[in-house]
């Protein structure tokens, strides 16, 4: 396919949008600082007030960070969905890896509580909810595999993961309606998404686990673009179905899987910016694709978390909800102005 | 006529069909180097079934095949992609690529882990683009072509991969009259003059006498194997569909409608 030459003056643009979007993302939230301050600060200055320096540093540098690895992460998964379900509409909400982590949140969230019959608060600290969630989407992702290797046909596929869904969200439903106020509350809260929660030790794990996912995906890029022909043509050109499709299914598991655990379930960024990237790169090579959409994604995924994080005040909107805000009417504006969603 | 050459593809007593289910049996016939070679029958009979099992999107219930005197069992996927190329009845599943894209796509079987194109992959697609009249396309999207342009994107692209054999399944479906005889003209010229070995299954059973170097009639029984002149001498057309519907004229060449 053509080089990523005739692209070069877009990526150039959108490293500058990502490079602005991250400034005006650290340099707002419920204290206000002045934007000469964020950037002395940031070139390693001590600004005039001295706790400006831990906000900034301990606080908005790791969440725009973050909020990077969310975006891009979910982004690319949302981009390997959709070639490899050949499906316009496919995200990482679709192989059941987010209701995964969804239901293991909820199980130790409100589960834990029902079953041995008293709240243990202490031990519900933000690391192993983590851990709750990844096992549950890899346990998901797991069976999913299983399935994978039985069943040839990826729309069949498509369609259990979709299954799977709704039997882990029904199970939180349940979930749900038996526990108590409080831990119901923790669990809805941990639906609303956020960026902000990470210890320095999580976001390392977090940026080892997508940097991993974005690996994977860089080696398949060929057999990725073989996938736009089909399965059938893909075979005939060379390519093991089999290890390639295990392999994109583990990256977005991965990428989905690891960021929904982190930061919650996130809707609409895997989903809504494939096809946003699509506008200005009217190409199908994922040589371009996949920096494409991180950066996009990343981009994206700032600009919510700083109208989350609702300027100068000290609330912060459920990040979840923002990025549905935004992803939802995009999607359809998609649809009604080329009547057909192409990938 | 062509030039006849070395062994490309040899079938030996091959049965296909689905797990038990035996769709046709006693296949034989050997094509050699430039030929083209047109696949008839009635719907059902197997040709489609004939065509996926030489592909190797299904396994073959007995017998052998041999590409370029080797078993093709044998060959790793990456060797085969080299050997063969397919052009199926299926669309390509992402129509948003352009048709360099997708012509290019042909390569990939020579390309390195990232799929770069080197200065001999561009001439291939470009002579692939020339032979296929689609210089004027190239950055057209594949959704907005018509049925015979996406026909001639998709043996362009076979063309591109660079293989001795190109099987085709029902090329000329849903084509007027013109564009069958374009695609099937283009498909003489690429078996003659590049040297292909090209098998494809059609309908137009007219149009492949006088195109074809050689057809294979699937008849469920004896299949048929020869030049058209031949066939038509021992009147193997005369059996193909039942004589009170439609009956083989043998100086046209052609079927006629019984009043």
């Amino acid at each position: 396919m053509q080089g990523a030459k005739t692209y070069r003056i877009s990526f150039v643009l959108l490293a500058l949008a990502l490079l602005c979007a991250w400034l005006l993302n650290i340099s707002s939230g419920s204290v206000s600082i002045p934007f000469a301050d964020v950037l002395s600060t940031l070139f390693g200055e001590t600004p005039e007030i001295a706790s400006w320096k831990y906000i900034i540093w301990d606080y908005r540098f790791p969440k725009a960070f973050t909020s990077i690895l969310v975006g891009a992460g979910l982004s690319l998964s949302g981009l390997l969905m959709q070639t490899l379900f050949r499906n316009p509409l496919a995200g990482p909400f679709v192989l059941g890896i987010s209701s995964g982590a969804s239901l293991g949140a909820a199980l130790l969230l409100m589960g834990a509580s029902l079953l041995t019959g008293y709240t243990s608060f202490a031990f519900l600290g933000d690391i192993s909810l983590a851990i709750a969630a990844s096992i549950g989407s890899f346990l998901v992702l797991l069976i999913v595999m299983i399935v994978a290797q039985r069943v040839k046909d990826t729309m069949a596929l498509l369609i259990i993961g979709l299954m799977f869904g709704s039997i882990t969200s029904a199970i939180v439903s349940v979930l749900a309606y038996f526990s108590k106020a409080e831990n119901l509350q923790r669990f809805i809260f941990w639906s609303f998404g956020s960026v902000g929660n990470l210890s320095t030790n999580q976001l390392i794990l977090l940026s080892g686990i997508v940097a991993l996912g974005v690996l994977l995906s860089v080696l398949s890029v060929k057999s990725l673009n073989a996938f736009l022909l089909g399965e059938n043509y893909a075979q005939s050109l060379g390519v093991s179905l089999q290890k390639s499709r295990l392999t994109t299914i583990v990256a977005t598991g991965l990428l989905a899987g690891g960021i929904t655990a982190f930061a919650g379930p996130i809707a609409f960024v895997g989903l809504a910016v494939p096809h946003l990237t699509r506008q200005i790169f009217d190409t199908m090579e994922h040589k371009v694709l996949i920096p494409a959409v991180m950066l996009y994604g990343a981009i994206l995924m700032l600009l919510c978390d700083t109208l989350a994080q609702l300027p100068n005040s000290a609330s912060v909107l459920p990040i979840n909800a923002i990025t549905s805000l935004v992803g939802a009417p995009v999607v359809i504006w998609l649809l009604v102005r080329k009547r057909k969603m192409m990938f | 006529m062509a030039k006849v050459g070395k062994n490309i593809l040899s079938i030996k007593d091959l049965t296909i069909g689905y797990n038990s289910k035996m769709v046709a049996e006693h296949i034989n016939f050997d094509l050699e180097t430039g030929m083209l070679c047109g696949v008839v029958g009635i719907n059902g009979i197997g040709k489609s079934t004939l065509l996926r099992t030489l592909g190797g999107f299904q396994p073959k219930l007995s017998g052998n095949i041999l590409l370029k005197e080797q078993n093709i069992e044998k060959y790793t996927s990456s060797n085969l992609s080299k050997e063969l190329s397919v052009v199926l009845t299926e669309q390509p599943a992402s129509k948003n690529l352009t048709v360099q894209e997708l012509i290019a796509l042909g390569r990939q079987p020579y390309t390195n882990w990232l799929g770069s194109l080197t200065k001999e992959d561009k001439q291939q697609i470009e002579d692939s683009l020339d032979a296929f009249l689609l210089k004027d396309l190239r950055h057209r999207k594949c959704h907005e072509l018509s049925d015979g342009q996406l026909q001639r994107v998709l043996v362009a692209r076979a063309m591109a991969q660079d293989t001795s054999l190109i099987l085709l399944d029902e090329p000329t479906t849903h084509l007027d009259l013109y564009h069958k005889v374009q695609i099937l003209k283009m498909l003489q010229e690429l078996s003659h003059e590049k040297q292909k070995t090209i098998l494809f299954t059609t309908h137009e059973i007219d149009l492949a006498i006088q195109l074809c170097d050689r057809i294979l009639i699937l008849d469920g029984k004896e299949h048929p194997f020869g030049n058209p002149c031949e066939l038509i001498e021992q009147k193997h057309f005369n059996r193909l569909f039942p004589s009170e519907m439609v009956q083989f004229d043998a100086k046209t060449g052609s079927f006629k409608v019984n009043k």
